[in-house]
């Protein structure tokens, strides 16, 4: 692999742009790899150059049924964050934040990682008090954390309706500087380059059909491009998780929800941070393009069609601009929907399973995105080494039955609430 | 949006619902005699399916009638309803 650089872009600018090389091989799959993981998203592509660059590990294949970054990670709303009150959640998601903090010159690739902030609105004396406690423990563990006043929100979000006429009247909001958005493609096109730089094979339009095992130890994937023998197998298909993990004969705490966003027409800058008003069931940020991003909870009900309720859209919007009423005549331009696993704790699994040389990652929840370094780079240490890192060790599949949730919301085993 | 066709009201948006989950899990008679792995199972873990599921629903903003629906997860396609905890009506 060339290197991006300054001087490469001289040299191609020169030569008219024609003589890029292609970003990553596609190659034919072997009959035989030592490790295989299921599912080319950022997790997946993640894990992978992981493997080949922490523990050696670079006869990799990574089987993707479409195309890389074709599914949920194509599918969110960007945000990077670590603004969590569980130990395990902050623990690992201040992992990835830092992770993500060096991403783009680990991997040669812009990720446009920007941390403009993330701004969490409360509307009640209830909500503030659980979001100041949440921001408590963060400063407590070192993790960025600041309160706003209704004073600091007027002179940092000037957009923002503080009318106390409304409905939900903004009492104050909690920020963590560091955190923001990075470019969804670039996560996973950047991973992918590093990877196949390493060695490892990704290879598309390849579905995994089934798992072939012997005396409980998987030992070949079946996929539509043939067998391929393998003593390790590695599920990252967050969505389809249930589907694949049938194959093995596990069943797993999880439903498929679908959450939904929407962006509008591009207009010019007037909102620089990330804004969560989690009373309103709405979240809003400004694309590098000037699109307004607009996410809400999820539909409710189990759900892969990835085609959300306009219900919902209703709703959300009607919230975005209560909150922000300069965008009430903005038109509406794209809309799309991921299907999510939703587990029964609203906190991912990255796991050995029942079946020798499997593991499963997955059960993201709607947090699979900021996730994604620490997915990868825990993963990859839970396959290479067979146990799992500190960091992952909270977020097996066995807590379920001893009983050890991890449930940042206390929402109970109700996967639509978390 | 979808269309729930309750057999008591007829065809209802789903914003006149409440989903109630999976209705292919029943409590176990006697939860004292099982062990951790069974009763984590049931209550924890799910089939999932891409394909027809059985649900319930309540029908709060109508007949207030839970109701057991089967449906396409991929399609959305209402497949069969029926008050929740009587023998099947409605069509396939």
């Amino acid at each position: 692999m060339r290197g991006y650089s300054l001087a490469a872009i001289l040299r191609h600018g020169l030569r008219r742009n024609l003589t890029w090389p292609e970003a990553i091989r596609h190659p034919e799959p072997k009959s035989r790899y030592d490790a295989v993981i299921v599912g080319g998203g950022g997790h997946g592509l993640a894990t992978a150059y992981y493997l080949a660059s922490m523990h050696g590990i670079t006869d990799v294949a990574v089987l993707e049924r479409g195309w890389i970054g074709g599914g949920n990670t194509g599918r969110n709303t960007t945000i990077v964050r670590s603004n969590y009150g569980q130990p395990a959640n902050s623990a690992f998601y201040e992992h990835s934040l830092k992770l993500w903090e060096g991403l783009s010159d680990e991997l040669n690739f812009n990720v446009m990682l920007s941390q403009r902030g993330l701004i969490n609105t409360f509307h009640t004396a209830a909500d503030r008090e659980a979001w100041i406690r949440r921001y408590n423990f963060m400063r407590l563990r070192g993790i960025d954390a600041e309160l706003l006043s209704r004073e600091d929100l007027a002179e940092r979000v000037p957009a923002m309706n503080l009318s106390t006429d409304l409905r939900l009247p903004v009492l104050g909001a909690v920020l963590q500087p560091r955190a923001g958005v990075a470019h969804h493609d670039a996560v996973a096109w950047g991973y992918a380059r590093a990877a196949d730089a390493k060695g490892v094979d990704i290879i598309q339009n390849c579905e995994v059909t089934g798992f072939a095992r012997e005396a409980g130890r998987v030992v070949a994937v079946e996929t539509s491009r043939g067998r391929i023998d393998t003593g390790k197998v590695g599920i990252c298909v967050a969505g389809s998780s249930s589907e694949v993990a049938r194959m093995a004969g596990i069943r797993l705490p999880i439903e498929t929800h679908l959450l939904q966003a929407l962006v509008s027409e591009p207009v010019k800058p007037f909102l620089d941070v990330v804004v969560s008003a989690g009373d309103y069931g709405m979240y809003i940020s400004q694309t590098d393009k000037g699109e307004v991003l607009i996410g809400g909870p999820l539909d409710g009900y189990n759900s892969y069609s990835q085609r959300g309720s306009p219900a919902t859209i209703e709703r959300v919007l009607a919230s975005a601009v209560e909150l922000f009423p300069a965008i009430s005549r903005l038109r509406m331009m794209r809309h799309w929907a991921g299907a999510n696993d939703m587990t029964m704790d609203g906190s991912p699994i990255i796991s050995r399973t029942p079946v020798e040389g499997l593991y499963f990652n997955g059960g993201w929840c709607y947090g699979g995105f900021k996730a994604t370094p620490a997915s990868g780079w825990t993963f990859a240490y839970t396959m290479a080494e067979d146990r799992p890192h500190p960091l992952n060790e909270p977020f097996t599949l066995e807590r379920f039955e001893s009983g050890h949730l991890i449930s940042e919301r206390g929402a109970g085993r109700l996967p639509g609430l978390h | 949006m979808l269309t729930i066709p309750c057999p008591h009201c007829g065809d209802r948006a789903e914003t006149e619902f409440v989903y109630g989950g999976d209705a292919g899990v029943s409590r176990p008679a006697d939860p004292a005699a099982l062990g951790d792995a069974e009763w984590s199972a049931y209550l924890y873990l799910r089939d999932n399916p891409r394909g027809r599921h059985s649900e319930y629903w309540y029908h709060r903003s109508g007949c207030r009638r839970w109701l057991q629906v089967e449906r396409d997860t991929l399609t959305h396609r209402v497949l069969a309803t029926s008050f929740a905890g009587y023998p099947k009506r409605g069509s396939e």
